[in-house]
């Protein structure tokens, strides 16, 4: 277990690919700071021997969901056009990027 | 029946009107459109409006429909192809959805007329609407104090009789405590039994869709529009949907009904805990058995739902990266720099907190210690429920320690806002049913009278059993014909006319 609850938002802002001013950064600090010191009860809660709760459990606590499976068949679906119809740029029906390779 | 009376209607009394064709559907969209331009004004209830595609869907619907001629609002995270689903968030400003959603296929359906987006909290993130990177939406009991929220946009539009009802989000309880704040009923489906295909993701293990409506059959009529199997929404249970209307009027006794003594504790407001304790005997007197029961792993649930919930969502709004929808930063220098800006400048302040906070407890060293204890926790909280119900057939509670509070009284302090949901998220956690239904009244400092709700929660899939329960209790109280200031306001104006 972890020594104490300390996040350094700054670090994981770049992880979650999010720039923040430094004002920002400096007000989630404290912030989130309270909620993790808030979220430490989990700590006191007895886990041992319990296994974490499944995305697709079934609730009742009857036995757990499989994974539905569909036959892996075209279907109608967005034309390009609607697909591009949101896209902030896009050219020749395809989304703009910035480059990614030198 | 008079124009300005129509709004006032519940959707039962609207579907008797438009069955007998003392109505038309058309009749019924011009008074709607009337009354918003009227009262929205004060409320700002709505993102958007489209009432000429109304008046068109009003042209051919079929009025022997089981919705038909039903105008439904949607909260803005829920998709209707052609026109704005913006979550209110900045980042989502300019976007159209170019499908529509299961629920919006189904309720089209079965003939209701898509009319309206309403405003909530950016991305549902929020207990009271002020998230909402658009506006603020007020209370119609008292237009200093918050709808509640996520969903606080379509509460308070059937609040003012602006809305015969609409359809939100409850991901921790974004259905149900605007409903109690704002006076309405709202009702949480079982995780699984309404399809979220064209939902905007917030938190997948969580999120569900259901109705804001005047009373309880109307909430029954619509989920018995809106729930079944749907492939394209993998979560989607396969059960086959039962008329939730049909059992509504079977009497409560023998009924057995659990008050968790951990819903009861320090921290409720007093006039709350007297209108709950109020209608725990008036259960009583319709001959429910009360009996107390325990979930013990409640203290846990607002910690528990904040890693997972923002866990889930920093993944589901990683999709928001300027490429093939919404918001994009001018002159990216490369791709980091496209994705950090345009993110720093689409998400309002509760999304960055919650993205962050999302990223850290999913993050190499933190995950086991938040993240991962916390869906065993929630693993706990599922069988206190489990346990609970195997005694009783449904529990009631508080649907929040509060009634609405003011503007800005709790934005400062995201925990304190936080814990507002406190009652709500328990359930979510266990993907159980719930309902929030009006049971009373607090008077504020400055006498203005605000709804409190009460939550009914059930087993999986036992919706038809919630639904009786809270329409057993709504048809032998009055507080559901209590109508809002602004809704009261309408009625007294017509007055006049009515003698002429």
């Amino acid at each position: 277990m972890l020594p104490k609850t300390e996040i350094d938002v700054a670090h994981v802002a770049k992880l979650a690919r999010l720039n923040l001013t430094a004002e920002e950064a400096a007000l989630f600090q404290r912030q989130l700071g309270r909620v993790l010191e808030y979220a430490a009860k989990l700590r006191a809660a007895v886990v041992a021997g319990v296994s974490p709760a499944e995305e697709n459990e079934e609730d009742a606590g009857e036995t757990p969901a499989t994974t539905p499976q569909r036959e892996d068949e075209p279907r109608p679906w967005f034309t390009a056009e609607e697909a591009l119809s949101n896209a902030p740029r896009q050219s020749n029906d395809l989304f703009v990027v910035p480059k990614v390779m030198e | 029946m008079k124009w300005s009376d129509l709004p006032a209607l519940n959707v039962a009394e609207l579907r008797a009107a438009l069955r007998s064709r003392q109505l038309s559907a058309r009749e019924v969209v011009e008074a709607l459109r009337d009354r918003i331009a009227e009262i929205d004004p004060r409320i700002d209830a709505y993102l958007s409006l489209d009432v000429e595609d109304a008046l068109t869907q009003a042209e051919t619907v079929d009025l022997d429909l089981p919705l038909g001629g039903v105008p439904i609002a949607f909260k803005d995270i829920i998709s209707v192809a052609g026109q704005p689903c913006t979550c209110a968030s900045k980042i989502l400003q300019n976007y159209r959805a170019i499908y529509d959603a299961a629920v919006v296929e189904k309720l089209k359906a079965a003939g209701a007329i898509v009319f309206g987006k309403t405003n909530m909290d950016e991305f549902a993130m929020g207990s009271s609407t002020e998230n909402s990177s658009v506006k603020l939406t007020r209370n119609p009991w008292d237009l200093t104090r918050v709808p509640g929220g996520s969903s606080g946009g379509s509460a308070a539009a059937v609040a003012a009789d602006e809305a015969f009802a609409a359809l939100g989000t409850d991901t921790g309880g974004s259905v149900r405590q605007p409903a109690a704040l704002s006076g309405v009923v709202g009702l949480k489906p079982s995780y699984g039994r309404v399809s979220r295909f064209g939902l905007v993701a917030f938190a997948s293990s969580l999120d569900q869709a259901g109705p804001l409506t005047k009373t309880v059959r109307d909430a029954a009529m619509i989920l018995n529009a809106i729930a079944g199997a749907d492939p394209r929404d993998s979560t989607c249970r396969k059960e086959s949907v039962p008329d939730y209307t049909a059992n509504l009027d079977r009497k409560l006794r023998g009924t057995r009904l659990g008050l968790p003594k951990e819903y009861l504790t320090d921290g409720i407001d007093p006039q709350v805990r007297r209108a709950v304790n109020a209608a725990v005997k008036h259960f009583e007197s319709l001959g429910a058995e009360i009996v107390e029961v325990s979930l013990p792993h409640t203290e846990y649930a607002v910690a528990t739902y904040y890693m997972i919930a923002s866990a889930e969502a920093s993944a589901n709004l990683a999709r928001f990266d300027g490429v093939r929808y919404g918001h994009r930063a001018e002159n990216p220098r490369d791709l980091l720099d496209l994705y950090g800006r345009t993110r720093e400048e689409g998400f309002g302040p509760e999304v960055k907190r919650r993205v962050i906070l999302g990223t850290y407890v999913l993050s190499a060293g933190y995950y086991d210690e938040y993240y991962n204890r916390a869906q065993k926790v929630r693993k706990l909280i599922r069988q206190d429920f489990v346990e609970a119900f195997g005694k009783i057939d449904a529990l009631i509670s508080p649907t929040a320690p509060e009634v609405a509070f003011r503007f800005g009284e709790r934005s400062t302090d995201p925990l304190r806002m936080y814990l507002a949901d406190v009652f709500t998220i328990a359930a979510s956690l266990a993907g159980i049913c719930g309902i929030s239904l009006p049971c009373g009244f607090a008077t504020s400092g400055e006498g203005t009278e605000l709804p409190i709700g009460l939550q009914v929660l059930g087993k999986p899939l036992k919706e038809a059993q919630i639904l009786q329960i809270a329409h057993g209790y709504e048809q032998s109280t009055d507080w559901h014909k209590r109508k809002s200031p602004l809704a009261k306001e309408n009625a007294e104006r017509r007055t006049p006319n009515a003698q002429s």
